[in-house]
């Protein structure tokens, strides 16, 4: 059984309890102050726009919001947390009892979610700035983070690696975390026990803490759960313990274990009055909430009859389904406006590194130049040129298409002298079509754009070699 | 000339009662002589006082007790493990005592980190009471209360988290105010136990004492806990008169052990407050004697984990040493022994395990000490209670004795539990040491126990 924690750095502009802003990479220790850095005398102040975002994010997975919800202190000593504490929320946390529901390995699968609550990051040592010592950058430090924790109702790794996408998908589409994997947006911790299976029992179990990629949970997860049924097998008991991943070696090292777990002392937060969230807040947020990327997968599927796996890599991302809609949305047929979204559009992203919001090439460009394609004037693979083109200089389709010479070849003389060029080359293939081998019919169109240099409109070089196939 | 006209200008403040002012030169001559208090931990330089606004406080001296954030001067809380620090920013106080153009005297000593009962705690050396030298001042605010009782300076800033403004208030013949729990910004205020700390006044007169208080008070953005109220003239507040007032006597802080001078002390002081026009009666509130051991489980909780901070990585002392957990050992040896008794206290109530025995247990202590005084408040418009049970005690006579020294504050606890204001007012002496009257107002009441205050300074001050 598996059950994970997963911390989510929040959009907010600030950070929790002060007005330095909350922004990943920058100089260290460059985005501090009194408050998040817990100098003698300084006080938290509640930044409400996080409070928003932890509604968006518990509201997303059906939470049941608490009206009331409490700050604790967690205390521990470590360089990187400052006051020696972490301001979290313990017994009263911000929302409870939700789930999410995912393409699991065996269908659709559904998870428990525990409790959503809010907290702050700790900032991070540095081990690499000083020769024999630790730095601390404490940038990161009061930025705010929800914490997600699932019942144990996961059960293999790659079930966990799954769920964690669903998770994220969310995440993205309520715009609550950037959920940048790189900027350590989305850590995760798992829990993980053996039962023997009749039995009733489970085993004690194991906590893996530090991965910051979704592959890595996978991996950790599956190196415990053998090691785990190994030691059962080997009739030993597993010990009750803290485990870091270690990505580089691909190993888990023990972190400690139950004898030497910490006692966190919480108890209220007397500088901070509870969070109190009202039922208007609650239904404003609902309202905001974009359609999930579940529902809205089917709906692509219902509404524009795309195929599965279409369906699901057009969702994958707000961004990409919007792009998506707005094509449909000015008359590109849904087929159409879903091969292009996901084939040339993704490719150009991809190499440009953006995404369907950043990428400069706007769903209306790409739609005249698809109406170019249907009226014969553009052939795709020319298109895809002029999408390159696009993106690098702007300006319109027809102009670039007209500029460089790109409009496909539909003059008869010409199409039938590279034809007669194309057929005197390839007499054993004539042959064969003669013969009844029809299929080779594609091959020798293919020739024939060559010899074009991509230029030929197909179909109708397509008519024009039949014709004179059939003729001789 | 009625008291009413003498609050017109902040200079006949400062001239009331005849009392003169005294130079920063002045108060660095005094402390450094032989007969020095070590009230100051330490005094501005004349470069320090830096140019200040038009108000109440134009040209004032105030003296801040040393837990107070200020830029100019060293923040120490009396402790080595911030000796010489230096707070790149500034408690939200002192920017409203500049504002209303106060000058920064100095700092003042206290028993380390606030906690203690007579200053004795201070890892810079106890304070000396003006009024006797052998005694201790009271604490934790010794320092201000001394500076004030000697004449240094004719206000000081102290903070009360179980009666640390009233208590030394009352040993050194002063006037000492605890607002109400929110009143004060503590943006600033090294927190001893956060949810009982509260920024208090010292003053020479009632009248000083509630200037400074209406000066300081108010909502600050960055301190979530200070309350939206508006700000009433307190100094008003301090000759406005008790006529009719009904005042409360809770049986409870009048024990038997209560020595019969003492006792006899507060009941005169009662009937002045019946001569002024007041009525006095009975009232109980009976769960008084669970105030003490619900107090030191609260406050040692909160404060060990305020004090988990001072780990020598971001700022104060560090001791070097080999490994993490090694550094922090030293570096954290740097608190005196009463700091690291209520830190170790304060582990162990909010140990899982013991939280709700302890923690729990005195959370709703507290709830039922706050709900006797919402009762009582329901009858009476203040009550009076003695400060202390004793006038200042002989230096060294408690400190083997932690116990004996939690219970001088046996009186002044229940206010910081409940939230609601308290005010040291003296009310004569026994064997020529002064004793305190505490004013307990319900939440916001301060302009209450100023008046009664006010009432009762005025009664003495028509003997001589």
């Amino acid at each position: 059984m598996i059950g994970v924690e997963i911390h989510v750095r929040l959009k907010s502009e600030y950070k929790l309890f002060c007005s330095d802003r909350a922004v990943f990479g920058g100089e260290p220790n460059t985005h501090i102050c009194p408050v998040c850095i817990g100098l003698p005398g300084a006080l938290p102040v509640l930044n409400p726009e996080v409070v928003d975002l932890a509604l968006r994010t518990a509201l997303a997975f059906g939470c049941t919001i608490h009206f009331e919800s409490v700050w604790a202190r967690k205390s521990y000593f470590y360089p990187d947390l400052p006051k020696g504490y972490q301001i979290t929320q313990f017994e009263h946390p911000l929302a409870t009892k939700g789930s999410v529901t995912f393409s699991g390995s065996e269908g659709d699968t559904s998870v428990k979610i525990r409790r959503v609550h809010i907290e702050e990051d700790a900032g991070k040592l540095l081990h690499d700035r000083v020769p024999r010592a630790s730095a601390i950058d404490l940038n990161r430090a009061g930025t705010a983070l929800v914490e997600i924790v699932t019942e144990p109702d996961l059960r293999t790794a790659a079930d966990v690696r799954l769920f964690l996408g669903e998770l994220k998908q969310t995440l993205e589409y309520v715009g609550a975390s950037n959920c940048n994997m790189e900027e350590g947006d989305l850590r995760v911790d798992a829990n993980v026990s053996v039962r023997r299976s009749g039995s009733p029992r489970l085993g004690n179990k194991t906590e893996i803490k530090n991965v910051n990629s979704f592959s890595g949970v996978e991996r950790a997860l599956s190196l415990e759960i053998a090691r785990q049924i190994a030691t059962l097998d080997a009739g030993s008991a597993v010990g009750q313990q803290t485990l870091l991943w270690d990505d580089h070696r691909e190993e888990l090292r023990k972190m400690r274990s139950k004898e030497e777990s910490h006692d966190y002392r919480y108890f209220p937060e007397p500088d901070l009055s509870p969070v109190r969230v009202t039922q208007e807040q609650v239904t404003t947020v609902l309202e905001s909430l974009p359609e999930l990327p579940r529902d809205r997968c089917s709906r692509f599927k219902e509404v524009y009859e795309l195929k599965d796996y279409d369906a699901e890599v057009l969702t994958q991302s707000a961004a990409n389904a919007d792009y998506f809609e707005e094509l449909v949305g000015i008359h590109i047929d849904p087929q159409v406006a879903a091969k292009w979204v996901t084939g040339p559009l993704q490719a150009l992203m991809n190499q440009r590194r953006e995404n369907a919001q950043t990428v400069p090439v706007r769903p209306a460009k790409i739609a005249a130049l698809i109406g170019l394609i249907e009226r014969g004037i553009v052939s795709e693979s020319a298109a895809k040129s002029v999408l390159v083109i696009l993106a690098q200089e702007g300006g319109s389709p027809s102009d670039i298409i007209e500029a460089r010479g790109l409009m496909q070849e539909r003059d008869i003389g010409q199409l039938t002298s590279w034809i007669t060029e194309v057929l005197a080359k390839h007499s054993e293939e004539v042959a064969r079509y003669r013969g009844g081998e029809s299929k080779i019919l594609g091959y020798l169109v293919g020739q024939v754009m060559q010899s074009s240099g991509g230029t030929a409109d197909p179909r109708l070089a397509r008519d024009l070699l039949i014709e004179q196939l059939s003729n001789e | 000339m009625s008291l009413q006209d003498k609050v017109l200008s902040s200079s006949e403040v400062l001239n009331f009662r005849g009392s003169g002012f005294r130079s920063l030169d002045d108060i660095k001559e005094l402390e450094g002589g032989r007969e020095g208090l070590n009230a100051f931990l330490a005094v501005a330089e004349p470069e320090d006082l830096e140019p200040c606004g038009q108000g109440p406080l134009e040209g004032v001296m105030v003296a801040l007790k040393d837990n107070i954030c200020t830029k100019r001067l060293p923040t120490t809380c009396g402790s080595r493990i911030l000796e010489g620090y230096r707070s790149p920013y500034e408690a939200t106080v002192v920017q409203r005592l500049r504002q209303a153009g106060a000058l920064i005297a100095g700092k003042t000593n206290l028993d380390e980190f606030g906690m203690g009962s007579s200053t004795e705690n201070s890892a810079f050396g106890p304070t000396l009471n003006p009024v006797d030298r052998s005694l201790v001042p009271g604490g934790s605010s010794g320092g201000s209360a001394a500076a004030v009782a000697a004449g240094y300076v004719r206000m000081a800033l102290g903070s009360d988290t179980g009666g640390s403004v009233r208590q030394p208030a009352a040993f050194c013949g002063v006037v000492g105010i605890k607002p109400t729990y929110g009143r004060i910004s503590r943006y600033g205020l090294i927190a001893f136990a956060s949810s009982l700390d509260q920024i208090g006044t010292i003053g020479a007169t009632v009248l000083e004492a509630s200037l400074l208080l209406e000066v300081v008070s108010g909502h600050d953005t960055r301190d979530s806990t200070s309350a939206e109220k508006p700000v009433p003239r307190y100094r008003d507040a301090a000759v406005q008169g008790i006529e009719g007032m009904v005042v409360g006597i809770p049986t409870e802080y009048f024990p038997e052990q209560l020595d019969p001078p003492v006792r006899a002390l507060l009941d005169e002081a009662c009937e002045r407050l019946v001569a002024a026009g007041a009525e006095v009666r009975p009232v109980s509130l009976p769960h008084t004697e669970f105030a003490i051991p619900c107090y030191y489980v609260l406050a040692t909780a909160e404060a060990s984990s305020n004090l988990a901070r001072y780990d020598g990585v971001r700022f104060g002392a560090r001791l070097p040493a080999e490994g993490l957990d090694r550094m922090y050992e030293l570096t954290r040896g740097n608190f005196g022994a009463e700091v690291k008794r209520r830190i170790m206290l304060g582990t162990y109530v909010l140990s899982s395990g013991y939280y709700d025995a302890y923690y729990g247990t005195a959370q709703r202590t507290r709830a039922s000490i706050a709900h006797d005084f919402t009762t009582a408040f329901n009858e009476v418009d203040v009550l009076f209670t003695p400060t202390s049970p004793t006038p200042a005690f002989p230096l060294g006579e408690r400190v083997l004795d932690p116990v004996a020294m939690y219970l001088s504050d046996v009186f002044t606890v229940t206010a910081n539990l409940a939230g609601i204001p308290g005010l040291s007012v003296p009310i004569g002496t026994v064997g020529g040491l002064p004793l305190g009257g505490q004013l307990l107002g319900p939440w916001w009441g301060e302009s209450h126990i100023i008046a009664a205050a006010g009432a009762l300074e005025a009664s003495y001050g028509e003997d001589t």
